[in-house]
């Protein structure tokens, strides 16, 4: 496999900020945002294959904010995420999903869900079997299946 | 110059290892060659924390954004569904749902029954010991008696309900529409070798457990055993014939990319409703200018995909989330013609039990359900665990206009021309999408959801690819007779889901494995005067 090129300082820095946009820190949660170090260095040691459009998504953020992102007042920040959210296809949503499919696999923040840490397998999970007499009203009402000359 | 071998069958996906393991019997010299290799499942996704990203990658079900070495690309940018498959041995089963209805009678005479289409040439009963047969060897589990299905015999009991189910089955009632444990090839027992399913939930790219059948760990341990050579990381090229237009072998490239000759006294396509036509239309010579057994020119066309209309909520209860087999539950409701809706023939619904965090997190990002910001966290907690699904596979009626042809640019890794596919959904394909989409949302409604998106046709949802070398019993209006021989071409069959003449509005494998099993069947009954 090729050596996926990585981010440079800037990108890093955008990168950082625009995932603290979409997920940022809740005291209410107890969850750290996606700006957060361990997020940020999980995002950044998986990209492989997505490092190109990430970056390319980057670049056009850059070209939208004109300066890093993080140096821009409030509000022209979240005009230029909404621009780059609106009109960056495919490379955008490349980005977003990366912060998201990291965000959504670290150990606190599956904690605040409720969730297991840990892989399905092996041990799954147990399901309840329910109630089949359910079924009752559809074995009521029967139907027949339609016929074939 | 290889030795020749009696039988080659090229691709050892869902027909290609029932066919293999139908004919070993015969004790005759089979060979597959199959472009991919062993699957191992220490490697599945579900085996690990990262287990839902894979999807977005290596184990993407598009072969296009996986770009494994065994993949090929498929040029479908004219079509606004894309397709989905997987190349290994077991094929596509190693990445499929596992949800297993067949075809009902009345699919194979839809020109009789309803004026459209056509009739297939052999009806259900033909097909009906290939079913058990199949239902057997890949372990069904299921609730025998469903009033609007074919009659079936899971060896299996059915899946749990779950809580998904119960909320499914509630809603259901109230509405006074049909449902029933589906049948699927998701072992609830210790089943053959195979363990019982433990619910890792992320079933589709491949199941860790065994406990999801596919025909790697179906059909080939037996077919191997019985003495058939199955030679991995071989990628056919093209099927060869001789001066008396009979198929003399193919050539393909081994391993290490060098192209070798295999002759053969048979040779049975099973690379499904994309590979089969690719293959034959790559196959084109001086005597068969048009692509082999194409003489109909209908070989690539009349591709049916089943468009998906799907719709989705989130209820205020937990759902099963990714704890479960996506799928546990079926209507048949309205799967026959109701000329009153607007539309003919019908589809099939199979209901989702939820998804796991990142692909909720992803997909309701995308739906712009759920916001970037501070009340990010608030909103997610309220979907993460609550979605509940309803997707109806609609039947799709052949047209000549959807095709699989070759793409002039496009090659694959060995230079073979890559296929191109040009597809539209017809109208009377959106009304019927139309009409599932009303009766999903009463459905969602009445089971309390809210949040309800669609997603119509399902964009990556080309999992069936069927009709591209259509049965029949005409030589101007087929490909392969009615037990699968190639009109033109009489050591040349087919097995696989492009020799359907309709669809149906089921998921296909089932019925595309009875296929195999039956024309291995017939081959076996004409072994003495199989090329008359």
């Amino acid at each position: 496999m090729s050596e996926q090129p990585s981010l440079t300082p800037r990108q890093r820095q955008d990168l950082g900020t625009i995932a603290a946009m979409i997920i940022p820190a809740s005291e209410e949660y107890r969850v750290p945002g996606a700006d957060d170090q361990i997020i940020q260095a999980d995002i950044l040691a998986t990209l492989g294959r997505d490092t190109k459009p990430v970056a390319a998504a980057l670049d056009h953020l850059a070209r939208l904010a004109g300066m890093p992102l993080a140096d821009l007042a409030p509000d022209a920040r979240d005009g230029v995420a909404q621009q780059f959210r609106s009109a960056g296809g495919a490379p955008a949503a490349t980005l977003v999903r990366v912060v998201l499919q990291c965000y959504y696999r670290d150990d606190r923040v599956l904690r605040s869900l409720g969730l297991e840490l840990r892989a399905p397998f092996p041990k799954g999970y147990v399901l309840p079997d329910g109630d089949w007499s359910l079924l009752d009203p559809v074995r009521a009402r029967a139907g027949t299946l339609r016929r074939a000359p | 110059m290889k030795d020749p071998v009696d039988v080659l069958i090229i691709g050892a996906g869902a027909s290609g290892a029932a066919v293999a393991w139908s004919l070993a019997e015969t004790k005759m010299h089979i060979l597959c060659l199959e472009q991919g290799g062993w699957m191992n499942p220490a490697e599945y996704p579900s085996t690990g924390r990262d287990w839902e990203a894979k999807f977005y990658g290596e184990w993407s079900s598009s072969p296009n954004v996986r770009g494994r070495p065994e993949d090929y690309p498929i040029n479908d940018d004219n079509s606004p569904i894309k397709v989905v498959n997987y190349n290994a041995v077991g094929g596509s089963t190693v990445m499929y749902t596992a949800h297993w209805p067949r075809l009902h009678p009345s699919d194979f005479k839809v020109k009789t029954l309803d004026g459209v289409a056509d009739d297939w040439p052999i009806d259900y009963d033909a097909l009906t010991p290939f079913f058990e047969e199949n239902d057997r060897m890949m372990g069904t589990s299921g609730l025998s008696g469903d009033p609007l299905s074919p009659l079936t015999h899971p060896p299996m009991p059915q899946q749990p309900m779950g809580l998904s189910g119960a909320i499914i089955g509630k809603a259901m009632n109230k509405r006074g529409w049909h449902w029933w444990p589906s049948d699927t090839t998701v072992a609830t027992m210790d089943y053959e070798g195979r363990a019982r399913c433990v619910n890792l939930g992320h079933c589709t790219p491949a199941c860790a457990q065994g406990a999801k059948s596919s025909t790697d760990i179906t059909y080939w341990p037996h077919a191997v055993r019985a003495g058939v050579e199955l030679r991995t990381h071989c990628r056919v090229r093209e099927i060869t014939t001789d001066e008396t237009g009979m198929a003399s072998g193919v050539v393909y490239y081994d391993k290490d990319g060098v192209a070798q000759f295999q002759p053969a006294h048979v040779v049975i396509i099973a690379c499904n409703g994309v590979g089969t036509p690719r293959l034959l239309l790559n196959s084109a010579s001086g005597r068969f200018p048009n692509g082999l057994a194409n003489s109909s020119g209908l070989v690539g066309k009349n591709l049916m995909f089943h468009p998906y209309a799907q719709i989705y909520g989130y209820v205020k209860e937990p759902t099963d989330s990714n704890r479960a087999p996506p799928t546990c539950l079926w209507s048949k409701e309205w799967y026959d013609t109701d000329l009153s809706r607007g539309f003919v023939r019908g589809y099939g619904v199979q209901f989702v039990r939820g998804a796991g965090p990142v692909f909720e997190a992803v997909v309701s990002e995308q739906k712009g359900i759920l916001p970037w910001g501070e009340d990010h966290h608030r909103v997610f907690r309220k979907l993460n665990g609550h979605r509940l699904g309803f997707s109806a596979i609609c039947e799709d009626l052949p047209e000549e206009h959807n095709r699989v042809t070759l793409d002039p640019v496009l090659k694959d890794s060995h230079g073979i021309p890559a296929p191109k596919i040009d597809y539209t959904i017809s109208e009377n394909s959106r009304k019927m999408m139309e009409h599932a989409l009303a009766r999903g949302r009463e459905f969602l409604e009445t089971a309390g959801a809210s949040d309800i998106c669609a997603n119509s046709p399902i964009p990556w949802g080309g999992w069936h690819l069927l009709g591209t070398a259509r049965m029949g019993t005409d030589p101007d209006r087929s490909v392969v007779n009615e037990w699968g021989r190639t009109h033109d071409v009489k050591n040349l069959f087919i097995v696989d889901g492009s020799i359907f003449v309709t669809s149906g509005g089921v998921n296909p494998t089932s019925t595309i494995q009875a296929l195999a099993l039956y024309i291995a069947d017939q081959m076996k009954q004409r072994l003495a005067n199989l090329f008359d």
